[in-house]
């Protein structure tokens, strides 16, 4: 079986070909092609069992772990999308810090409350995520907003909104109002792409809610008035539209 | 560039360590390499052990005594009651960050019951324990503005007399060097069962250069010959089953389907029960068909994802085939009960730290809260320190620049990977759960020839710009040191105990009742032994 493999080296990007085997991962068929065929091949890879997040690449344009990927004839393996590519599938992460510093996504004041299974479930699929970017490659709206927290980000902002122990949830709910919650145009690409089932889109029209209810201004009811599509036939994407 | 305290390593020690130290405006460096997250802390999974108030039918002395037991008698009884007795403190600091347990029906914390231990005493978040204490420690890292620097392969440390003042560092995107001098440093690089390639639960990062960094820099390890085999890691890829899986009451079956050992008993027994039947060209499996499906999708919901994607078995209805694989490393870099090494203002925690609780065979559940509670110390022990210790920029380290260039002009082209492959499988087989003279003298010669073949070596790809293949070589380099380092330890303890089981001296022996010292002097690695006080 053939798969082809996005190789960049600082110059030029190039699509290759290699003979893999079927019935392995494609990170287990990475590694192989790096024993056998081409000792420079560069891809990162951790755990190899889906929970350290640092080895999501695109497959035929969808996000994956390559752990926990099995491949298909002519697969195209490329780096993940919205980052500065290295070399060949490593890509540029360090804004992750950043964007979570932004989202202030951190337990502010603890308050002294009894958790329940239930209030602990509440934040399950949140506190899940593994910080793999895939949500990240996978947004449209970083091609026009290089600044937009993202899905992952404000996933995270959810998962302390929604613990029980937070004390200060506006704190958190004021810093994602600008290059947030708003910007987001509900696609859906995120929770597509996300290998631990969390659901993004929703994480965020969840915040939309809870922000209106704080008395944030819901931004969403401009576009409703505008009759914005997303897609402005003069101008190019809008990413507050719908 | 310079910093307060420099921690190297950014998993669940780390990130604890750097939280703990960064008191009023202290400035703490976080320098790892790769990104926090992707630490080996997000693959524990079972849970993390402590009495709680609400813990039933178990007491901080049956917590120390199975502690204790497990460890063969080779484990600082000391430590582990101060360890035990500050479990509760532990789990209620990380209740307060935020790290989202499991509860039980009355609100508490829910425990499950591990092997060799007395009371359902692990704490945990699902099958995910790790991951959530991992990511928590994360976020309140980012809110206590704790610098961090991602990507820098740590290249040596920067010693003078019998201290460190700060440490060497490739940067990965570069292939630059990068020195940073310190008044402290936290080592917090992960254990060295990772070098076991392909037959082991580690990620591919726990590589232990910085073990072998610190050693030849004279720090003194210890107890290097006991490596820890997980009894339940999928066949053909190693993955991790969490002991979770066998504490909810999973079996362990032959191919005839009957249970041939107590699943709860401690790890190295349980591998050895494992390892006879693979040895003799049996399959073992393990069981859940019998426990509620809701029971496995709510308890242990990684277990089934995992075993689905990698076996395409549901763990529900079929039976999964599992093996042994090296999992941890109870033996690592000497500290006392302050974390402090024989290094002045070296601390060390987390895995690389021998700090006499493990023995020769940890419990299920104690890891991570030794993590916390040695990361806790070592980063009060550095901040402690800062009021004596200074930066002092003047110290010369190697030429790393120079040495870079050999390395990349040599002659001869290796394939890293495929070296690698050999290399663990040939230490699996000879320094594995059995081990004897014979088999081990062998192994020895092979890794003295690989060594010299590695000084000559060099690898294909010759770019600066994220250069994998020379970070995996110089990775590569050390494994095969600390591989030498692990054989000679294991064959000087003529006796088997706990994880160290030798086929040429079945039983413990009362001689060897003590912890192995071994220290880097006049290019000799010497080997001792001590009690554990």
């Amino acid at each position: 079986m053939k798969i082809k493999v996005s190789r960049f080296n600082q110059e030029k990007t190039l699509i290759e070909e290699f003979e893999v085997k079927e019935n392995k991962t494609l990170l287990e068929n990475l590694v192989e092609i790096k024993q056998d065929k081409d000792s420079t091949l560069t891809f990162k890879h951790g755990c190899r069992s889906g929970v350290c997040g640092c080895c999501s690449v695109r497959v035929n344009g969808q996000e994956r772990l390559a752990c926990k990927t099995k491949l298909k004839e002519n697969d195209l393996v490329e780096p993940l999308k919205n980052y500065e590519v290295l070399k060949d599938l490593v890509v540029d992460t360090s804004k992750e810090e950043e964007l979570l510093t932004k989202t202030n996504s951190f337990l502010h004041k603890k308050e002294d409350v009894s958790i329940s299974i239930k209030d602990e479930k509440q934040i399950e699929r949140q506190s899940n995520c593994i910080l793999c970017q895939s949500c990240y490659s996978s947004c449209p709206i970083y091609e026009v907003n290089e600044n937009f927290l993202g899905p992952y980000a404000l996933t995270r902002a959810l998962r302390y909104v929604d613990d029980k122990k937070e004390g200060d949830k506006l704190a958190i709910l004021a810093s994602i109002q600008e290059d947030g919650i708003w910007d987001c145009t509900l696609c859906g690409n995120c929770t597509f792409v996300c290998p631990q089932a969390i659901d993004p889109k929703m994480d965020i029209t969840n915040l939309r809610m809870k922000s209106a209810q704080s008395g944030f201004e819901d931004k969403s009811m401009q576009n409703y008035n505008s009759f914005n599509s997303g897609f402005d036939p003069m101008g190019g994407f809008n990413p507050n539209g719908f | 560039m310079t910093t307060d305290i420099l921690v190297i390593g950014s998993g669940g020690a780390g990130l604890t360590a750097a939280l703990e130290a960064k008191v009023n405006n202290t400035r703490v460096t976080v320098v790892s390499k790769c990104y926090p997250t992707n630490s080996q802390t997000c693959q524990a999974q079972g849970g993390i052990n402590a009495v709680l108030e609400t813990t039933k039918n178990d007491s901080i002395e049956k917590f120390i005594e199975d502690t204790f037991t497990a460890s063969k008698g080779i484990a600082s009884k000391s430590n582990i009651k101060k360890m035990c007795q500050a479990s509760k403190e532990i789990i209620t600091w990380l209740d307060d960050i935020a790290v989202p347990f499991s509860k039980d029906e009355r609100n508490s914390i829910a425990q499950r019951k591990f092997g060799g231990t007395k009371a359902k005493r692990t704490c945990y978040s699902s099958d995910y324990t790790g991951l959530k204490i991992l990511h928590t420690l994360y976020d309140q890292c980012i809110k206590n503005k704790i610098e961090f620097l991602n990507e820098y392969f740590l290249l040596d440390f920067i010693k003078e007399d019998e201290s460190i003042y700060g440490a060497v560092f490739l940067d990965i995107k570069t292939l630059d060097v990068i020195k940073i001098y310190a008044k402290n440093v936290i080592l917090a690089s992960g254990g060295y069962a990772g070098i076991y390639e392909n037959n082991t639960t580690n990620s591919s990062f726990t590589t232990s250069e910085a073990l072998v960094k610190a050693y030849k820099n004279e720090a003194t390890l210890s107890n290097l010959e006991f490596v820890q085999f997980h009894p339940t890691a999928i066949e053909g890829t190693n993955t991790l089953i969490s002991e979770s899986a066998r504490a909810e009451g999973a079996y362990l079956v032959d191919e005839e389907g009957n249970r041939f050992i107590d699943e709860l008993k401690s790890r190295d027994e349980v591998s050895r029960a494992i390892s006879e039947k693979l040895l003799n060209n049996e399959k073992v499996f393990l069981d859940l068909r019998h426990l509620d499906e809701k029971l496995i999708n709510e308890l242990l919901p990684q277990e089934k994802q995992l075993a689905k994607t990698f076996k395409d078995i549901d763990i529900s209805k079929e039976l999964l085939p599992i093996v042994s694989a090296a999992h941890y490393s109870m033996g690592g870099i000497l500290c006392d009960e302050n974390a402090k090494t024989s290094l002045k203002n070296l601390f060390v925690c987390g895995e690389c730290a021998q700090g006499n609780v493990h023995g020769a065979n940890r419990l299920g559940g104690n890891s991570l809260l030794e993590v916390i509670y040695l990361a806790k110390k070592a980063g009060n022990s550095a901040y402690q320190n800062l009021q004596s210790a200074t930066i002092k920029e003047d110290i010369k380290t190697v030429d790393f620049e120079k040495s870079i260039e050999d390395i990349l002009s040599n002659k001869n082209i290796i394939n890293v990977s495929k070296e690698k492959k050999e290399f663990g499988e040939r230490l699996f087989k000879a320094l594995g759960v059995f081990k004897d003279e014979i088999s081990m003298k062998t192994l020895l010669s092979y890794l003295e020839e690989l060594e010299q073949k590695l000084k000559v070596s060099t690898i294909e790809d010759k770019s600066r710009v994220y250069n994998k293949s020379f970070i995996e070589f110089l990775e590569f380099k050390e494994s095969v040191y600390m591989a030498k380092l692990i054989a000679k330890c294991a064959l000087e303890r003529k006796e088997s105990r706990g994880a160290h089981f030798r086929t040429d001296f079945k039983e413990e022996k009362e001689e060897f009742a003590k912890i192995s010292i071994v220290k880097y002097e006049k290019e000799q690695d010497i080997i001792s032994y001590e009690d554990a006080v």
